[in-house]
This record gives structure tokens, C-alpha cells and sequence, in this order.
């Protein structure tokens, strides 16, 4: 067949300069007819998120959207979803806390029109947000329903046999196997988990990783409470990221903005997950925060509106917004934010 | 031995059949065998195993301000659907490209991109696998627009560059009409020298162009293609002005038809030489400048003694010396608006090829009048005419560059 057609348009190109005539036609044609209509490109307000405004800022073609009912997971949701899973009480009164995870093989669209094999726990990227007292007993089942190894490997302090690792405790678990990770909830502060199987980078890039968080025996300070996983998706495979976004979908929160109110606390716990970049960060417009690394003092080490992380670091960012209005929050690093990690909190 | 249809009974049972039913029966066959493949999707063979193969070239930019145009051709066995495109790593809104992009298809995608003239920009379209078709510019330059001022410059270009040079050049004719025959032998064996240049140049340059952009239609086989069609075209057409001129006026004028023949050679080969610049000029590779146009110039010059050795023993009117002297630059015009309106990798390499093989159907015709009275083609006058014609083309080209 190919070369059927390949005879065919050679012979249909051989008058020479009819088909340049017809090539002067057609290429000449579109030449005027695409210009903006205020004549700046990227600043026309009709061009995206008119409806509210932000427009001249990088985003997604317009008027598509990702399908966030097909992915099974919407941003603005998960973002306040913390899983409390199911407690028991043991004779001598102790917290039992117990959730299930799930790996599998899903496919998800990461931008608008572009689908990813992911791999997930609980069928969303990030996974649950797993969230427990300190001092509890923990005890997540782990099923591997896909077709590759996988573990679960907590931070946090537990016995080497719990840590989820290769070769150490019940490692790998195999396609069809599950294993039960069981350990105390120490310390208190914001911890992660991801698959530890290798190659690493890969299972972590395709989306086995979630947010844990041990809440400190006292409690914190009431707030409105919000988890942002910093991630990124390498969908051509050439280890470097193609969208960036703060949990899975970028540009997703600067259209509608995330809701919060004036002068009441905000907490952020914020994780980076972020593969093949070395660094990631948090830029807060407007405002500064007060960052609590890895949540584990009670001290703030910094008022500041912007943070850097590693892969695996994660920090408590909690402030109050002195004024109503949108405010931008985004990587500083510009190619990330460009390449979907950017969004607004809108003040009301 | 000559050939003959063989006899009914040679033939067999099936020689009463009438003949255009055996032509057609193994066709029907074909067609039904085809169609049963097509039906029942290739019994046996399953799915193709893997991921969809995408493969898009980038064909044409456009540069206007604020936008950048990018025209893709699929290249691959698998449609392309394109659902974001980035500049310099970052998401931009385009439009074109909404449809899923079918094998050999193209699709224009334009992009809003508040681009700088004289930077790099890098494009990322990234397809609905996630797939990226990058594509690089190198300078960014605001592309001409096609209007009319424009193709009067291409067409002053083309006329700079093809017509006028050659037109000088042919000024040697009274000079090459006066020196003895060896001499003229070594002038012919210059011409080929100067025309064997040209081709070995053109194929290189339709190489180079070939393996720029797309490779659905060939690729470098294009090239080869043009050549051989071009050379088969104009020996056809040789023998035919041949015959007709035996016909009208018996055996004399063969040189007045190598002449046209040349002309007509170096004409395809400026036309493809035209294609090479309109399109630098169009991509902003291309300094229009004074150094430019002369260098092509005395370039060119030598095409149009090319053309005059041949007729040196006549006396041809000065309308029919102005016929060769177009017939052999103005195609540089239209060349230099084809290569800047609508340049297109694989017409421009096929072209290239054409030219090439041109050239070659002329110095085959060219050959005999080397010859000295012994009837030796490469005696040391014709050896030191070829080496000189490539040594001048050398020089000359050095001039150049596009």
C-alpha cells in the first residue's frame, strides 16, 4: 500500500510547475488571515479563562479541558480529601488506624488531550492522603492489582521489616500479592509515601506516591487545610517532565482559583515529588508564610514567600491572607511554571 | 531477432479466449484478493504490536508578529493528533491542527507566541500519547508575506542572480567564434567541466534538502528520481526537435538544437537554484546584499558561455540568442517565488535532482563536439577544458553560499 501511493503522488507531482502553481495557491492563501484582534499575541482577553479574567498567562489550548470524572480524581478535590481510614480500639484502648491501597494501571490525561499510562494507588495521582495521630497504630494493606512489583515504602520512623523496600521485610510485592505494612505514627509532622520498587525513578514518575500525614498529639490550630503534591509527568519517556503541576493537572487551579477567605488561617502541606528535576518550589504572591519543615517543629524556621525542595522534602506553609483579591502561587522556577505548575487563590 | 506474438496454438486452451480478458481476469483477481485482505482485516496477522507511531516533520515555519506558524506533515503509518504545543518550554494557545492528522496529511498550527527577532525558539507539539514533535528555529526573522511587492523583489532576485549573468556571459560569443578548433575543443571541454560541476552541486544541495523535511515522499530517493526523469524527458525531447529538424531542413543545425537543449538544462538548474534562494530569503537565511548578487553573477556567467559555444560556428539572430539567454535565467525567477511562497523540502530536493539530471542529458550531447580529429574524446586540450570549467565553478561558488 504505502508505496502504491508513493508512485502515485510522485507521478501526480511530476508537471513540475503545475504543482508548484498549486502549491503557490495553497500556501499563499492562510498568509493574512491570523493576526489577534488587538494585534499582541497571549494578551488577547478572549484567548483563555475569559470568563474570569486570567488571561495572558501560559495555559492549555483553549476551550479544552481535562476530563476529571474520566481520570476518577479532580484536583479541587483532592486537595481538601484527607483519608482518615477506619479505626478500631485494642483492649488496652489504642488507636488502630487501617486503610487498603490498591496499585494498578490507569490511564489518566495529565493535560487536556494528552493521556498517560499512570500507575496509582487507589486509582488517583497523588494517592490518598493518608492522615493519623501521632502515637497510633497503623496498619495499611497493600495490594499490588497491576502487572509490575510494587511497594509501598512510608517516611516516617518504623521497623526496617515495615519500610518497603526490596528485599528487606516482605519487599516486592509481586502481581496478585499483598503484604500489610504495620507501624506506630511517629513522628508527628508531614510525611509522604511512593513505591520503592525499581526502577525507582520510574515508578515514582508514573505516579505510585501520596501524602502522609501524622497530626501532633495536641492538635494544630484550626485552619483551612489544603494538600498540594508538586509533580510533574514525562509523557515522551525522554526522563524530563512535559506538564508540571501541583497534584497532577496543571494550570487546574487557575481556573476556577482555590476558594479561601480573608484572615482566616491557611495551612498548605506541601510535598515534592517531583522526578528527573533536581529542585522544585513554592512561590506565594502577595503574602508571606510561615514554613515549617517537614512539619515537625513547632517553631517556624522561616517567614517567607518562597521555598525550595528536593525530591522527598516537604514543609508546613501556614499565613493569612491581609487582603481579598486573586493571588498567584506557582513554582519560581519559570519553565516549571510555564509548564502548568502555576495557580490563584482567590480571597473573598 | 524480432518480436512476435506467439500463435493461438502456442498458447494452449486458453488461447481462445480474447486477449483483453486475459488482461483483465488476473486484475479482477488481484482486486478481490486485496479486497478479502482489507475485509477480514489480514487473517492471521493480529493487531499491529506497540503504540501508535507518530511521526510528524515540520515543513514550513511562518513568522509574523506575534505568531509562529508551523506546517506538519505525517510522516508515519498512524494518524497524529496534536493537543498542546509549547515554545521554549512553555504552554501556548494555537489554533489549527483540531482534527486528528492522517497519514501524509498536513496540518497548519498557528501559535501565539510574542516572539523576538534574532533569538532561538524551540517548538514542542506534544501529541495525545504525549508524544513531542520539537522542531527548532534557529533565528527567528519575520517571514515575508506574499504580496505583491514581494514577488517583484523575488522577481528582481531571479533576474539579478539567472538572467542577467547569463546574459553577459553569451558576450563572449564573438570572442569563442574566432579562435581555431583545437581551442574550441578545450572552450566545449570547459563548458562540461563547468556543467559536471553544476550537476555534482545540485545533487549534493537536493541530498542536503532531502534529508531536511519530510521523508513520506522519498526522501533522497526524490533526488534521483528528478534526475533520471529529467534526463529521460529531455533526450525524448532532444530526438524529437532532431527529427523534425531532418525532417524540414536534412541533417545540418544539430548545434543550434545542443544550444536549446543547454539552455534548457541550465534553465531547470536555475530554477532550481531559485527555489534555494526565495526560500533562505523567505527563512531569513539569506542576506540580500551586494557580495551576493555578484557572486552569483560571475557564477553565472559561465552558464552563459555554456550556452554560445555550441552555436559558435553560426550566426544566430540576436532575437534567438535572447530566447536561449531567457529559456536558460528567467526559470530562476520562478524558482525564487516557488522556494519563498510555497518552499517545500521534497519538491525543492526533487527539483534540485531534476536540474541535476538536466545537466547531465546535456553533456552527454555536449560530449561528441570534444572530439579531435582523431576522434579522442579526452586528449589533454579536453582534459584541461573539463579541469578548468570545474577549477572556475569552484572558485565561483566560493562566492556564494545560500
Amino acid at each position: 500500500m504505502p508505496s502504491l501511493s508513493r508512485r502515485k503522488l510522485l507521478a501526480t507531482s511530476l508537471p513540475v510547475l503545475g504543482g508548484a502553481a498549486a502549491l503557490i495557491k495553497g500556501g499563499g492563501a492562510p498568509a493574512a488571515a491570523e493576526t489577534s484582534p488587538n494585534g499582541v499575541p497571549g494578551h488577547d482577553m478572549s484567548a483563555h479563562g475569559g470568563a474570569n479574567g486570567l488571561a495572558g498567562h501560559a495555559a492549555f489550548r483553549d476551550g479544552r479541558q481535562v476530563d476529571h470524572t474520566a481520570n476518577g480524581f479532580d484536583p479541587h478535590e483532592i486537595q481538601r480529601d484527607f483519608d482518615w481510614g477506619k479505626t478500631r480500639r485494642t483492649a488496652s484502648g489504642r488507636v488502630v488506624r487501617e486503610w487498603e491501597l490498591v496499585a494498578a494501571e490507569q490511564e489518566i490525561e495529565v493535560a487536556p488531550g494528552v493521556k498517560f499510562e499512570a500507575w496509582t494507588y487507589n486509582q488517583r495521582v497523588p494517592g490518598p492522603t493518608l492522615r493519623a495521630r501521632e502515637g497510633e497504630r497503623l496498619r495499611i494493606t497493600f495490594i499490588n492489582a497491576s502487572t509490575h512489583p510494587h511497594t509501598i515504602h512510608f517516611h516516617g520512623i518504623h521497623p526496617a521489616e515495615m519500610d518497603g523496600v526490596p528485599g528487606v521485610g516482605a519487599g516486592d510485592i509481586a502481581p496478585g500479592k499483598r503484604t500489610v505494612y504495620e507501624f506506630d505514627a511517629l513522628p508527628a509532622g508531614l510525611h509522604l509515601y511512593h513505591c520503592h520498587a525499581r526502577p525507582l525513578a520510574e515508578h515514582i514518575a508514573k505516579g505510585l506516591y501520596g501524602t502522609f500525614i501524622i497530626d501532633p498529639k495536641e492538635g494544630r490550630e484550626d485552619a483551612d487545610e489544603l494538600v498540594m503534591v508538586i509533580n510533574g509527568f514525562d509523557t515522551n519517556f525522554d526522563r524530563s517532565n512535559e506538564v508540571y503541576a501541583a497534584n497532577s493537572i496543571g494550570f487546574a487551579y487557575m481556573d476556577p482559583p482555590i476558594a479561601v477567605k480573608k484572615d482566616e488561617l491557611v495551612r498548605i502541606y506541601l510535598v515534592n515529588v517531583l522526578e528527573f528535576d533536581l529542585v522544585n518550589s513554592f512561590h506565594l504572591h502577595g503574602n508571606l508564610f510561615d514554613y515549617f519543615p517537614t512539619g515537625t517543629g513547632r517553631q517556624a524556621s522561616e517567614l517567607t514567600d518562597t521555598v525550595m525542595l528536593c525530591q522527598g522534602q516537604r514543609g508546613i506553609l501556614e499565613w493569612r491572607f491581609a487582603y481579598p483579591g486573586d493571588y498567584m502561587f506557582h513554582a519560581h522556577q519559570s519553565e516549571f511554571t510555564e509548564l502548568g505548575w502555576q495557580g490563584f487563590f482567590r480571597v473573598k | 531477432m524480432e518480436a512476435r506474438g506467439a500463435t493461438r496454438e502456442e498458447l494452449g486452451p486458453l488461447g481462445r479466449l480474447p486477449a483483453w480478458l486475459l488482461w483483465v481476469v488476473p486484475l479482477v483477481l488481484i482486486a478481490a484478493a486485496l479486497g478479502a485482505l482489507a475485509v477480514f482485516d489480514g487473517p492471521g496477522l493480529g493487531d499491529r504490536r506497540g503504540p501508535p507511531v507518530e511521526e510528524l516533520s515540520v515543513e514550513k515555519t511562518k513568522l509574523t508578529p506575534g505568531t509562529i506558524e508551523v506546517t506538519v506533515r505525517n510522516d508515519g503509518p498512524d494518524a497524529v493528533t496534536i493537543a498542546q504545543a509549547q515554545v521554549n518550554d512553555a504552554f501556548v494557545q494555537f489554533s489549527g491542527g483540531e482534527q486528528p492528522i492522517g497519514r501524509l496529511d498536513t496540518a497548519t498550527v498557528r501559535l501565539q507566541e510574542p516572539w523576538i527577532e534574532g533569538q532561538a525558539y524551540e517548538i514542542a507539539l506534544l501529541t495525545s500519547t504525549g508524544g513531542t514533535i520539537t522542531h527548532a528555529i534557529d533565528v527567528a526573522v519575520e517571514s515575508p508575506s506574499n504580496d505583491l511587492s514581494f514577488f517583484g523583489l523575488m522577481a528582481l532576485l531571479g533576474v539579478y542572480v539567472g538572467v542577467i549573468p547569463i546574459a553577459l556571459g553569451m558576450l563572449w560569443l564573438p570572442a569563442v567564434r574566432r579562435i581555431p578548433p583545437p581551442w574550441l575543443r578545450f572552450v566545449m571541454a570547459l563548458t562540461i567541466g563547468l556543467l559536471g560541476f553544476l550537476a555534482i552541486d545540485a545533487t549534493l544541495e537536493g541530498f542536503d534538502l532531502a534529508g531536511e523535511g519530510s521523508q513520506a515522499f522519498g526522501g533522497a530517493s526524490l533526488v534521483l528520481v528528478g534526475g533520471v526523469v529529467s534526463f529521460l524527458l529531455l533526450s525524448g525531447v532532444s530526438e524529437w526537435l532532431e527529427q523534425r529538424r531532418r525532417k524540414l531542413s536534412g541533417a545540418a543545425g544539430s548545434a543550434g538544437t545542443l544550444a536549446l537543449l543547454i539552455a534548457v538544462g541550465i534553465g531547470l538548474h536555475n530554477l532550481g537554484e531559485g527555489v534555494a534562494i526565495g526560500s533562505a530569503y523567505s527563512a531569513g537565511a539569506l542576506a540580500l546584499g551586494v557580495f551576493l548578487v555578484i557572486g552569483f553573477a560571475i557564477h553565472n556567467t559561465t552558464e552563459g558561455l555554456a550556452i554560445v559555444t555550441p552555436i559558435a560556428g553560426q550566426r544566430p539572430s540576436l532575437g534567438r540568442l535572447a530566447v536561449l539567454g531567457l529559456v536558460a535565467g528567467v526559470p530562476a525567477v520562478f524558482g525564487a517565488w516557488i522556494g519563498a511562497a510555497a518552499f517545500n523540502s521534497s519538491l525543492a530536493a526533487f527539483l534540485f535532482g531534476f536540474g541535476a539530471g538536466a545537466i547531465v542529458q546535456v553533456i552527454v550531447q555536449l560530449a561528441p563536439s570534444i572530439r579531435d580529429e582523431h576522434g579522442r574524446t579526452l586528449h589533454h586540450g579536453a582534459v584541461a577544458g573539463l579541469l578548468t570549467g570545474m577549477m572556475i565553478m569552484f572558485a565561483t561558488g566560493l562566492l556564494v553560499t545560500v
